[in-house]
């Protein structure tokens, strides 16, 4: 019998090198949403903890311990990636494995270049290492965190990928080319 | 003309051309100053009365001097001579003339001017009243008017960005340097935008020193600590167009206009238009000179009086070569005094105040005016009133200053009215008119170098306090404390209309005429003259516009007031504040895991909202959609067909409360639902009518997930975070969107198993997976589920998978379905497999249709409350007279059916009182051989068999039909349950 072959969602898009910038690929791992239940949120992070060494992550931020990171993703939800999860009691968990594209962006002028699309202040000051949002990147809702000092990790729908690379790069050509003004 | 050794200007020459004529500027020249220098004084025609103008004045409130730039698509109309940079190969021309700038055929209107007076066309071309729009209005727009749009798609780049903040500081001059650096010192994030591409502001048009030193030196060294902070950022031909809330400013920067094309990259965005977000500011914005309504004080070489100094200081250019200086304060002396000691020959300082000394070597004519002038297509001369007696002085250049307006205009963005100053005859702004603004120098009245200076430290440590930092110790340099005197004098008696507002060639007589027709408020006077509308929006004309306007009816200027101003300061292009949004950057593509798969199929195609999905598969010899169409239908009744569905909405819902949340949103009921089994849900809105519908499979028993059609996936899932946390929030449930984490893929047709039982770990059957069934199967080695559900009324299954997976299954159910004689289908054959079903879609769920409508409203639960529940039984939603779903087929087999088209009785005339009902609907059925339709139809479930007649009034078709039941295809559905 035939097994299907696995393709991740920004296949064939990335790596690519445009106006300074780096944008490649960043392979998640399995990927969970954990949702507690009302009551829950304290014992499904003791819980999360014990399993992967992470509790639910504070709103704005992701933490990561090894190759697990818990991603705070909204309202009473972490996406935790990185580690496959036992049943936690208490919490919602669905599969988001492949649902969403992540696109690290790296380089000198990756805050010139994400000025251009996202409408948040994403200055090292106002938005450190480690810290996340669920904004706007173009037209896409997109959660975009900062995971160095000229590094950045941007999440949209799987199924947008192609236009978030289209975007990103556009951009980033178009600060490149203000320095031969 | 250049004047050698003067002027900030660089040494290299720059080639440009003025209507087809080659010139030539110096490196650091605007237009405007490269024109002067080259002794052009005519430059346009104005708008309404073609009169020959000049280059008036030396920045953004120019109202004369608009040219259009550039060819073809990039061309850019009205743009300001005196803020286009000069590059080499810059070619503009003028606007508003024909066919030429000297000889404007249109320039009659100037001859007839008695007549075109303001109100003139509204009074005139009233009757009849169905040829203004059509007729008169095109005419009068042709002739009167601005520089023109090219007509075609500018696929040139242009750039939307966002900055942050503590302190923007607005203006560059010597209040918002002082204000800079005093911010930039305590450690704020700092950001100077300043319009010019240099910035100094009035410090580069003027001859004094500060600190010891050249005013421009002085900018130099300022600029140049602030340069090398790294809290600090500089932005030079940024003007800020609009104050908003929360502290969000619009910016427009120039970025490669001022560049030869070819010279910059082609990636290099034409603008940038800025949304800066800043906890405080402070507007620094300057002053902007006003002009005297004396007659005929329009014509070319009559400037500003601040203009002609800011060109022979900071460009080496003198715009005539016998200058005369007019005005009504001790600023215009300065113009005199610069000009002389540069060389140039003053020919009089005409100044309406009494008592004046100057101690000057040229003739200063004080307590006189100027009351007219002659030239023209440029200026000759100039009659004075002096001593009683008229006196006539040859000149090529009038100098005029009616004194200095504070630049407020920010300051009223948010409502803000301005204040009347007495003492500089001008409004300052209200303080706090914008929430964070501090305003300081000459927009706040302070005209002294001195002053200003003091007036930024002392409004960067007001913006400090707004963010809790104290300011450091900053010395105010030493510099000129001049003292600013001015008497009154807005308009000058005598014969020739005495021009206020050049931009729109509004005269003094203008105003009057409204005050006398009773337009007497300040804006009624706006509208009915057109004073301050257009490009400029006033800036040289409204105060003074209103003090005419005051005088004639025997008001106060405070009590006249002023009109708003209003976002943007200066016209920004649309394709700035668009910038990125054309073509693929209007909006999201979504492309489904099969994509590459159908394209390379040969599949065109076609977007359902923002995805992309293949319409039909094309088979060699197939010349026509319908003929593909025909094939995948008949293929899927017969063999086995291959869709990708993953595009509709998938929410999965968990929760010890699941149950009863999908009872709360659905009008049926989801608790009965046995695990394993799926269930056709609608959903209502508040209103009662249908919002949505979908299949929702109960997995677990805390465990559902719920499919939504593929347009209002986004609306459901909107629509369930509202109701768990705003209705229900006593519910204990968590929904998250699960669309992007499978690829379904429908599997349609008898041999529909025969192909699953390929590719499944485990074979399926009756059994196992009856109708309306689900559980988790493994596909060809990858953990999935499978549903057995139908939207064709064949046996059919959906197969998910992790997404990584969707390719791989999607190619190789394709390949496996060709084994068995089956295939791809697209959303051609999808169509026509569901109407022929009586399935509906959006087309028949449109917003406007209750359950009753599309027949199923037994399926609103009455034994629980749900969403809509109650309004769906409103009087009058349940009548027998309402609009109901209908099966529609033509009485001849070749009739035509639309959608769109409006039903009628058989013999009645098809006008709207007798409309009866419309299409929603339509295709042509491969296996009934004829069009078939679904439509609504009042009181269409008792009308089976009868026949009403089809009209589409747009595509002239008529069409007797047969009205049926909507279900045409296995009405029993014996196929779908295999």
């Amino acid at each position: 019998m035939a097994r299907l072959i696995a393709k991740s969602p920004l296949a064939g898009l990335v790596p690519v090198e445009v106006g300074g910038l780096t944008l490649s690929e960043v392979e998640t791992g399995p990927v969970t949403s954990v949702a507690p239940f009302k009551g829950k949120q304290t014992a499904v992070s003791k819980a999360l903890k014990a399993a992967v060494g992470l509790g639910m992550p504070k709103v704005g931020r992701m933490d990561r311990k090894g190759e697990a990171r818990a991603l705070w993703v909204g309202r009473g939800r972490a996406l935790v990636m990185g580690a496959a999860l036992p049943d936690l009691e208490g919490a919602a968990q669905t599969d988001q494995t492949g649902a969403n594209a992540v696109l690290r962006v790296e380089g000198p002028a990756v805050e010139a270049v994400l000025a251009r699309l996202v409408p948040l202040d994403l200055r090292a000051t106002a938005f450190p290492v480690g810290q996340t949002a669920r904004t706007m990147v173009a037209h896409m809702m997109a959660s975009v965190t900062r995971v160095g000092d000229a590094a950045f990790e941007v999440m949209v729908m799987r199924s947008m990928a192609q236009t978030l690379v289209h975007d990103i790069g556009g951009a980033a050509k178009a600060v490149a080319a203000r320095d031969l003004v | 003309m250049r004047i050698e050794g003067h002027g900030l200007i660089g040494p290299g020459t720059v080639d440009f051309s003025f209507d087809g004529k080659r010139l030539q500027g110096r490196e650091g020249d605007t237009l405007a100053s490269a024109l002067l220098a080259n002794d052009v004084r005519l430059v346009g025609r104005s708008f309404k009365y073609h009169r020959p103008r000049g280059i008036l004045t030396a920045g953004p409130e120019e109202p004369n001097a608009l040219v259009s730039v550039g060819q073809g698509a990039g061309l850019v109309p009205n743009v300001r001579a005196t803020q286009q940079e000069l590059f080499a190969g810059l070619a503009a021309r003028s606007q508003n003339r024909w066919p030429s700038l000297e000889r404007d055929v249109m320039s009659v209107n100037d001859l007839i001017s008695p007549f075109l007076g303001a109100g003139f066309y509204y009074k005139t071309f009233m009757w009849p009243r169905a040829f203004w729009e059509r007729l008169y209005e095109p005419i009068i727009r042709r002739a009167a008017g601005l520089g023109a749009l090219s007509g075609q798609t500018n696929g040139e780049p242009y750039e939307k960005a966002f900055a942050f903040c503590d302190v923007l500081v607005i203006g560059s001059g010597p209040a918002g340097l002082m204000a800079a650096l005093t911010a930039a010192r305590a450690g704020a994030d700092v950001i100077l935008a300043d319009e010019d591409a240099r910035m100094g502001g009035r410090m580069l048009a003027e001859v004094e020193d500060v600190d010891g030193i050249p005013s421009h030196e002085w900018v130099g060294e300022v600029l140049a600590e602030l340069a090398a902070l790294p809290n600090v950022r500089l932005m030079a031909r940024t003007t800020v167009t609009g104050a908003y809330d929360q502290g969000t400013f619009g910016a427009l920067e120039r970025v490669a206009l001022h560049a030869a094309p070819g010279a910059v990259s082609g990636a290099a965005p034409r603008e940038c238009f800025w949304r800066i977000v800043a906890k405080a500011s402070v507007l620094a914005a300057g002053a902007l000179e006003r002009p005297i309504a004396f007659p005929n004080n329009d014509r070319p070489g009559i400037m500003m009086a601040g203009a002609v100094r800011a060109y022979l200081n900071r460009w080496g250019v003198a715009p005539g070569k016998e200058v005369t200086v007019f005005g009504n304060n001790d600023d215009a002396h300065r113009t005199a005094r610069d000009l002389a000691a540069a060389g140039v020959k003053v020919v009089g300082l005409i100044d309406s105040r009494d008592g004046v000394t100057s101690g000057s070597d040229y003739p200063v004519f004080t307590g006189s005016t100027v009351i007219g002038t002659a030239g023209r297509l440029g200026l000759e001369h100039i009659t004075i009133r002096h001593n009683g007696g008229i006196r006539r002085i040859r000149t090529d250049c009038l100098a005029m200053s009616g004194g200095w307006n504070p630049t407020v205009h920010l300051t009223c963005h948010m409502n803000g009215r301005p204040v009347w100053e007495p003492e500089i005859l001008s409004f300052v702004p209200r303080p706090g008119s914008i929430p964070g603004m501090v305003v300081a120098g000459s927009a706040n009245g302070v005209f002294a170098t001195h002053g200003c200076l003091a007036d930024g430290i002392r409004a960067a440590t007001e913006a400090l306090a707004v963010l809790g930092v104290s300011a450091p110790q900053v010395e105010v340099p030493e510099a000129e404390e001049r003292p600013y005197a001015i008497s009154a004098l807005w308009a000058v008696e005598g014969k020739g209309r005495k021009w206020l507002d050049f931009q729109n060639d509004v005269h003094v007589k203008d105003i009057r005429l409204a005050a006398q027709e009773n337009f007497a408020s300040v804006e009624h006077m706006k509208r009915y003259t057109t004073q301050g509308m257009a490009t400029d929006q006033g800036k040289s004309s409204n105060v003074a516009a209103l003090a005419v306007l005051a005088d004639a009816t025997g008001r106060g200027i405070p009590e006249t007031g002023t009109t708003t101003f209003r976002p943007p300061y200066v016209p920004v292009s649309i394709a700035a504040m668009g910038a990125g949004s054309q073509g693929k950057g209007f909006a999201p593509e979504r492309f489904t895991t099969s994509h590459g798969a159908s394209v390379a199929l040969g599949a065109p195609m076609i977007e359902a909202g923002l995805w992309y999905r293949p319409s039909y598969f094309p088979k060699p010899g197939e010349t026509t959609w319908r003929e593909a169409c025909d094939r995948e239908v008949a293929m899927v009744r017969s063999a086995v067909g291959v869709c990708d569905v993953s595009t509709l909405g998938k929410i999965d819902i968990q929760g010890p409360d699941a149950a009863a949340l999908l009872d709360f949103v659905y009008a049926n009921t989801f608790s009965s639902l046995k695990v394993g089994k799926v269930r056709y849900g609608l959903m209502l809105r508040e209103d009662g009518y249908v919002m949505d519908d979908g299949t929702t499979a109960r997995l677990a028993d805390t465990h559902y997930v719920m499919t939504t059609t593929t347009a209002a996936a986004g609306l459901v899932m909107r629509h369930l975070d509202f109701v768990s946390q705003v209705l229900r929030p006593d519910l204990d449930v968590q929904i998250v969107s699960v669309t992007e984490s499978w690829a379904q893929f429908s599997v349609a047709g008898p041999k529909a198993r025969e192909l699953l039982n390929t590719i499944l770990d485990t074979p399926t059957d009756d059994a196992a997976m009856p109708y309306m069934g689900c559980g988790p199967v493994m596909v060809s080695g990858v953990a999935g589920r499978l549903f057995r559900i139908s939207f064709s009324g064949e046996m059919a299954y959906e197969v998910a998978v992790p997404a990584d997976y969707g390719e791989s299954l999607y190619r190789l159910l394709v390949a496996q379905a060709e084994v068995l004689g089956g295939g791809p289908y697209g959303m051609e054959a999808l169509n026509v497999l569901r109407i022929e079903k009586g399935f509906i879609t959006h087309a028949e769920i449109h917003g406007r249709t209750t359950a009753f409508d599309i027949g199923m409203d037994r399926m609103v639960s009455l034994k629980k409350d749900c969403i809509g529940q109650t309004m769906s039984r409103r009087p009058g939603l349940l009548d027998d007279n309402l609009e109901q779903l209908v099966g529609l087929r033509p009485v001849a087999a070749a009739g035509q059916l639309t959608a769109g088209a409006h039903l009628f009785e058989e013999k009645a005339e098809a006008v709207r009182v007798n409309d009866q009902g419309y299409v929603t609907s339509v295709c042509h059925s491969p296996t009934l051989g004829r069009m078939i339709g679904l439509g609504f139809l009042k009181d269409g479930r008792a009308r089976h068999g009868e026949t009403v007649r089809l009209v589409d009034h747009l595509r002239k078709i008529e069409t007797l039909c047969e009205v049926c039941d909507p279900v045409f295809f296995d009405p029993e559905g014996g196929r779908l349950r295999g």
